[in-house]
């Protein structure tokens, strides 16, 4: 049952990416330049996202398990370390290079774009990446410090 | 000084759309009890915690590349324009996976669930974020163009 209604969710999401316009990296990117001609729309994506979100959430914060019985997996952290900073420059300043964040790079990649492909295929990697260094940082981790 | 292009500017559909990624969180958060965040979601997949955990993350994955093909056949897709050239393309998929696992989110975790949770963390990475977005456009178009 998860498996069916977490495949509707992405369709909505994903369509809901396509009417917005988000799916379109040129309109990504207008929007991204403010010195140049500025396209504001998708500052409208986020408003009309997170209208919805803010009762959603609302909702959620005030139930012990969702609606389905499930337990509520909200993030615990808290604290503003570098890791969020740099992760999040280095997301930013790859976001602002080609205008794909990761929902619409799957909507791209289902277009049939071989642009969409590649991207995706190279985001994969990044994640991949990203795992890999952790598996060996903790690895190391535990190499200097045997007792724990 | 922002000069606004009132001709590629469409509130009404941005807006609309905006609800239906809005209505897809809520409904993942209310239901399954999960964080849309897509970089989280995807990212989960190269990292599983235990063996329960991938087919809904696969589902949903697979769901937002089935949307076009579902939209295309209902009505027609708006159109979408990758200018980038494939070097910088390969440079910003890495960035944009390795940046979003390192800073533990993107546009949707932060951006929309995050913000909508009222959570500071998001708050500061959605600043970060697009900040760094304008920035490089800004580079890119204005100062090395």
């Amino acid at each position: 049952m998860s498996v069916l209604i977490s495949l509707l969710i992405g369709l909505i999401f994903g369509c809901g990416l396509i009417v917005s316009g988000m799916s379109d990296p040129a309109k990504v990117l207008a929007f991204l330049d403010l010195a140049g001609d500025w396209d504001p729309s998708l500052a409208l994506v986020m408003a009309g996202a997170i209208a919805v979100g803010l009762l959603a959430f609302r909702i959620a914060g005030q139930r012990q398990t969702s609606l389905r019985g499930k337990p509520l997996q909200m993030p615990t952290a808290r604290q503003i370390d570098r890791r969020l900073l740099a992760g999040s420059a280095l997301f930013g300043i790859g976001w602002g290079l080609a205008g794909i964040c990761p929902g619409p790079a799957l909507v791209l990649l289902g277009t049939g774009a071989a642009k969409g492909f590649v991207f995706v295929l190279a985001m994969l990697a990044g994640m991949a990446i990203f795992t890999a260094s952790e598996r060996l940082s903790r690895a190391r981790q535990a190499q200097s410090d045997p007792g724990k | 000084m922002i000069t606004i292009d009132w001709l590629h500017f469409t509130p009404a559909s941005a807006f609309a759309g905006g609800l239906l990624v809005g209505l897809a969180a809520a409904l993942l958060i209310l239901l399954e009890g999960r964080i849309a965040g897509i970089s989280g979601i995807v990212g989960g997949l190269l990292q599983p915690l235990r063996t329960g955990d991938i087919a809904w993350r696969l589902a949903f994955a697979l769901g937002l590349v089935a949307a076009p093909v579902l939209y295309q056949a209902l009505a027609e897709m708006p159109q979408s324009r990758i200018d980038t050239g494939w070097a910088t393309l390969v440079v910003a998929g890495l960035l944009v996976g390795f940046g979003s696992r390192l800073g533990s989110g993107c546009t949707s975790g932060h951006g929309v669930c995050g913000l909508s949770r009222l959570s500071p963390r998001s708050l500061v990475a959605t600043i970060v974020f697009m900040t760094a977005g304008f920035v490089t456009v800004f580079a890119g178009r204005h100062l090395f163009a």
